[in-house]
């Protein structure tokens, strides 16, 4: 039957089942020495797996203050000379905006009164002749108004309304909590890319004791007129698997690290009456963290392989 | 098939190891190339195999100058040879039929095609019962006749032995070069070294002799019965 298919599906074929027999071969191999694959893939894991613990917290963090932003109000404080009714008709005009969801009138009396129980300036402030505060509008972005810009966007808008004092986000801490967060993202990924030139450097240096390990054997299949690519081919996949194997491990270390943080968070989150529930790696996160195990396996590998081969085959 | 043209091979730390060596050998013929040790036999079978390049001269084989082949052509034109060493080289991990086996394994060969032929190879060498087998636990001779087999596998047009029975005794010697013979008969150019003089000369086959990387000498040595001493043991008269 094999006969009647074309030349080149033929050979095809041939290379497929070369390359699907080259990673089962050496797949087999690591199995046979599991102290020693378990080690170089545990050295891999840890390092794949501490820059992304490290971006998942980032995320659930960066995600969580997203949402403190989004509920938190943008106090607007009225020009000293406007009384309540005035407010309320500008509160009225505010409602009917379709970026703005909620508006409540903090009325004077009402300021002063907040005033007075969360600042412990009770006593001081029965001393002013009368009540120096403004009227507040505590405006509620609408709850598709969901990008920062926007938001930045409306607050700038409303503080050049006419009988408005100033504007002020009241979430301005969680903004400075962002500013950090984007700074710690952007160690991780430098952290991250010095892990990763060690993954490539500790799967170089396990290949190159494998290419020792097996010279004879490389000398021979040059000998019978192997080509380059059928010698290197064992260890690219021997690089590839380290990586693979190495990235798993690193997948599930990150989950474990997650789900051990999720008892101290909600110990936390009680406190804020909060509720926080933190999210482990997604699929595409997961995926892409395999998939550059498996690369930097082979990036490490290949050079090894290029540097050492290169050595036993001088002519 | 195999000619050099003036070739002289110096290594830096060694000096010369040939000097201004011609000769040619022919399809279907078979030579032994002898001399004593260090004469510059092993260097010549490596500059066919182009395991090393020559230091000056040209070696052609098949008609292709190997001075112009490129570094990837290298494995195809070691396909067209078949090589068998002293210390069979063989892999003491890998069965004997996969031993055999690699060189078309390399080459990218359909995996039915790679069973007929090894098959055909271990059954030309004898050795079909034992395809299965690892090579340390066969016998010297069943190992270099499993090296043998792997030179032969992929239909080389040249094969090329150093010092193939070097640790074998005459019997077994012989045997492995009965083997060899039956090679030229079908076209394949032979080229063994050797030190085993007495073989050599009971063969009767072409043999160039080495000193000191000269070519000394190119002849067929006198066929084996009329020897200058008489026999002292007394023969059947014919």
């Amino acid at each position: 039957m094999s006969a009647r298919r074309p030349r080149w599906l033929r050979r095809l074929g041939t290379w497929v089942g070369d390359h699907r027999r080259a990673a089962t071969d050496t797949l087999d191999r690591l199995i046979r020495a599991p102290l020693a694959t378990l080690m170089t893939v545990a050295a891999i894991a840890i390092a794949l797996a501490l820059p992304a613990t490290l971006l998942a917290i980032t995320d659930n963090l960066e995600r969580l203050a997203g949402d403190w932003r989004r509920g938190a109000a943008l106090s607007l404080f009225l020009a000293p000379g406007l009384d309540e009714a005035a407010g309320g008709r500008l509160a009225a005009a505010l409602r009917t905006r379709i970026d703005i969801g909620r508006v409540d009138l903090v009325s004077r009396a009402a300021g002063l009164a907040e005033l007075r129980e969360y600042s412990g300036l009770g006593g001081a402030l029965d001393q002013l002749p009368d009540n120096p505060l403004p009227v507040v509008l505590a405006v509620y972005p609408a709850p598709d108004l969901t990008a920062e810009a926007d938001v930045d966007a409306l607050l700038t808008g409303l503080a050049a309304l006419p009988g408005v004092d100033f504007a002020q986000a009241d979430a301005q801490w969680v903004k400075r909590l962002q500013a950090i967060l984007s700074l710690l993202r952007e160690g991780t990924w430098l952290l991250g890319g010095m892990l990763a030139l060690g993954v490539v450097l500790v799967v170089g240096n396990t290949i190159r004791l494998e290419i020792e390990n097996r010279r004879d054997e490389i000398l021979v299949m040059d000998l019978v007129g192997a080509t380059g690519a059928f010698i290197r081919r064992p260890f690219l996949y021997a690089g590839a698997w380290y990586g693979l194997l190495g990235g798993i491990l690193a997948w599930a270390l990150v989950d474990t690290a997650v789900w051990l943080l999720q008892r101290p968070v909600d110990r936390v989150a009680a406190l804020y009456e909060a509720q926080l529930r933190l999210i482990g790696l997604d699929l595409h996160q997961s995926v892409a963290l395999l998939g550059l195990g498996t690369l930097l396996g082979m990036v490490g590998s290949r050079i090894a392989v290029g540097r050492h081969l290169k050595r036993l085959r001088p002519v | 098939m195999i000619e050099f043209e003036h070739v002289s091979k110096r290594y830096p730390e060694r000096g010369d190891a040939l000097k201004d060596l011609s000769f040619r050998l022919d399809a279907g013929e078979m030579a032994f190339l002898t001399g004593h040790s260090g004469a510059g036999k092993s260097t010549l079978l490596k500059l066919i195999g182009l395991l090393e390049r020559p230091s000056r001269g040209s070696v052609r084989v098949g008609g292709d100058d190997l001075a112009r082949l490129p570094r990837r052509r290298i494995p195809a034109h070691r396909r067209r040879i078949g090589m068998v060493f002293q210390d069979h080289r063989l892999l003491a991990e890998r069965s004997v039929f996969d031993n055999v086996a690699l060189p078309l394994v390399s080459a990218g060969m359909h995996r039915q095609e790679i069973g007929k032929r090894v098959r055909a190879a271990l059954d030309q060498v004898g050795l079909l019962k034992l395809e299965r087998a690892l090579p340390l636990t066969l016998s010297s001779g069943e190992q270099q006749r499993v090296g043998i087999a792997r030179a032969v596998v992929g239909r080389p047009e040249v094969i090329l032995a150093d010092e193939p029975t070097g640790n074998l005794d005459p019997d077994l010697s012989r045997e492995i070069f009965r083997l060899f013979e039956r090679f030229v008969e079908v076209g394949v150019s032979l080229l063994i070294a050797t030190h085993d003089l007495d073989l050599i000369q009971s063969l009767g086959h072409r043999t160039l002799v080495l000193k000191q990387g000269r070519l000394v000498a190119d002849a067929i040595p006198r066929p084996p019965t009329p020897e200058p001493e008489p026999e002292p043991e007394p023969e059947p008269a014919p």
